[in-house]
């Protein structure tokens, strides 16, 4: 009886994880494959193994454009998450050990910025910069996307549970400047709030599609997403575009995948941080 | 203040001044004078804009998709997640590590990309399953809608799973230790017991789940290149990049952004109004 109900439950469990992990999988064994073999040969076998010519293809496309657009993935999930993440801790930080007036007014501004979801503001946005004649620039997407209001309150959050006010006492009563203070002592016990914070706001940023598609015309600027997006465009006049937009998923996706197993202490406790109170 | 300086700047800047113009857009109309010669001239319009968008059937209908996408994804999504939840918690389950991590892999995988890999899922001739599955086609008016939902909730089931796990480990053992002397049995525990105890963190995923569905988008975007069910004003998102790019109208654009704005506005209000009091 007890055999069968854990028999059960682990069958039901793995059957979830086929589902899962059958659409990755499935993109593994297509990258190897040639455009004819694609439409050819069974989704889940190899054929003969083009996994390196694909590669080359996507490589050689558009002279190069698709690193390019995997540049700038990079800078503006990585780069921009980073600065993103340090703007938020620090405003945090501020709104949990600082007192001045208007304080909880402006916290609540804060809040009232949690509540407008991102696509709400990406056509606004676009609208703006058109006028102000910043669109299809890098700091177009760039710039709008290192606000992150959660962040601050989850930042305050964390720093009333990181940073014990003592701790700030001593160092001031050592003659610590406010801004010595902050990056010398608070900050480095805020690192896991940091890499929280970071990995939220990279994500978020790494995933964003409207913004990008809405503010720029110059594929030289494109993040990998949109840039996959257009080549798809073209499959349906051009099918060796399939074989590329295959492949190029599967280079985008596996840094991620190899990044967040790594990391899985810190989204874990963003997650459960931000549903779970 | 210097620290919190920086993030109001910006939040001014990319939030504040962006609504505020969108807004000031929404009140105006370009009107082409007569046969249009002399160019169009701009007036204003006042709410104008919002009562002839919320009149456009194709703004009203992208709504309707959007009822008849959460009524098929909740259930699933919910049943789903709350299942797989419980089987985790339920003592029994090996490798449990693994099973979190395979199911939460999708989440990690970026929108576009999700919507690209079910893409070729779905195309006859590339997919493996149309042929397995007697040549459904996935992409027709009446199935595309099911297509999505299938994206959305591959990306997000071991996202909420991981939610609801969390909380079912956080009840006391004692209330389950009590359960047991009662005589429940497993399921009758999962259900009459965890459930309850969790409910808190079920309806606000629900009620995220609803604020999330509302600006849909991405997804569909990317199916419409392949697919004849979805047409370019089939959610209110698309019907908002419709207004601007497709018809240059940014008062109507204007309009419709912010109508999507305040209404996901007021219902995470709701939410988290509802979770400060719970």
């Amino acid at each position: 009886m007890k055999w069968m109900s854990r028999a059960t439950v682990n069958i039901l469990l793995t059957v979830a994880t086929l589902y899962t992990l059958l659409p990755l999988t499935w993109l593994l064994f297509a990258s190897t494959k040639s455009l004819s073999d694609l439409y050819s040969t069974p989704g889940f076998a190899f054929a003969d193994f083009n996994l390196i010519a694909n590669i080359r293809a996507v490589s050689a496309e558009n002279g190069g454009i698709f690193f390019r657009w995997y540049l700038n993935s990079v800078l503006y999930a990585g780069v921009g998450a980073a600065v993103s993440s340090f703007i938020t801790i620090m405003c945090g930080y501020a709104f949990d050990k600082y007192q001045w007036l208007g304080k909880e007014k402006m916290f609540g501004l804060v809040l009232l910025g949690v509540l407008v979801p991102t696509t709400a503001t990406a056509l606004p946005l676009y609208l703006l910069a058109s006028k102000v004649g910043v669109v299809n620039t890098f700091w177009a997407v760039f710039i709008p996307v290192l606000v992150h209001p959660f962040g601050v309150y989850l930042a305050r959050v964390l720093s009333s549970g990181y940073v014990p006010g003592e701790v700030l006492e001593a160092a001031r009563s050592d003659g610590a400047g406010e801004i010595r203070t902050f990056t010398r002592v608070a900050l480095p016990m805020l690192m896991p709030a940091f890499v929280t914070i970071f990995l939220f706001q990279f994500t978020a940023i790494w995933n964003n599609f409207f913004l990008p598609l809405v503010m720029l015309n110059d594929q030289k600027l494109y993040p990998l997403s949109l840039g996959l997006f257009t080549w798809e465009k073209q499959g349906n006049a051009f099918p060796e575009f399939h074989s590329l937009v295959i492949t190029g998923s599967l280079l985008s996706v596996v840094p991620l995948l190899v990044v967040f197993m790594s990391l899985q202490r810190f989204w874990k406790a963003g997650m459960t941080a931000g549903s779970v109170k | 203040m210097l620290f919190v300086g920086p993030f109001f700047a910006l939040f001014a800047a990319v939030i504040v001044a962006p609504l505020a113009y969108a807004v000031y857009l929404s009140l105006f109309s370009e009107k082409s004078s007569g046969l249009g010669f002399g160019g169009a001239e701009t007036v204003f319009v006042g709410l104008g804009n919002y009562l002839d968008t919320l009149a456009d059937r194709a703004f009203t209908d992208g709504f309707l998709i959007i009822l008849g996408y959460c009524l098929f994804y909740i259930p699933l999504m919910i049943g789903g997640a709350l299942g797989l939840a419980l089987l985790l918690d339920s003592g029994l389950a090996r490798a449990k590590k693994f099973f979190q991590l395979a199911l939460f892999m999708p989440h990690i995988v970026p929108g576009v990309i999700a919507g690209l890999i079910w893409l070729y899922l779905y195309l006859p001739g590339i997919s493996p399953i149309v042929d397995l599955l007697g040549g459904v086609n996935f992409l027709g008016g009446d199935q595309v809608l099911g297509s999505v939902v299938n994206i959305a909730l591959w990306e997000w089931v071991g996202y909420n799973m991981i939610i609801y796990f969390a909380a079912l480990q956080a009840i006391p053992a004692e209330v389950l230790e009590a359960a047991r002397m009662d005589g429940a049995g497993a399921i009758r525990t999962a259900l009459s017991v965890k459930v309850p105890l969790i409910r808190g963190a079920v309806i606000t995923t629900v009620l995220f789940t609803i604020i999330g569905s509302l600006q849909l988008f991405t997804e569909p975007m990317v199916l419409d290149n392949v697919s004849d069910g979805i047409v370019s004003t089939w959610t209110p998102n698309m019907y908002a990049y419709n207004e601007a790019f497709g018809n240059n109208d940014y008062g109507q654009a204007g309009a419709a952004s912010i109508i999507l704005a305040l209404l996901a506005a007021v219902l995470s209000y709701v939410v988290t109004r509802w979770g400060n009091r719970r």
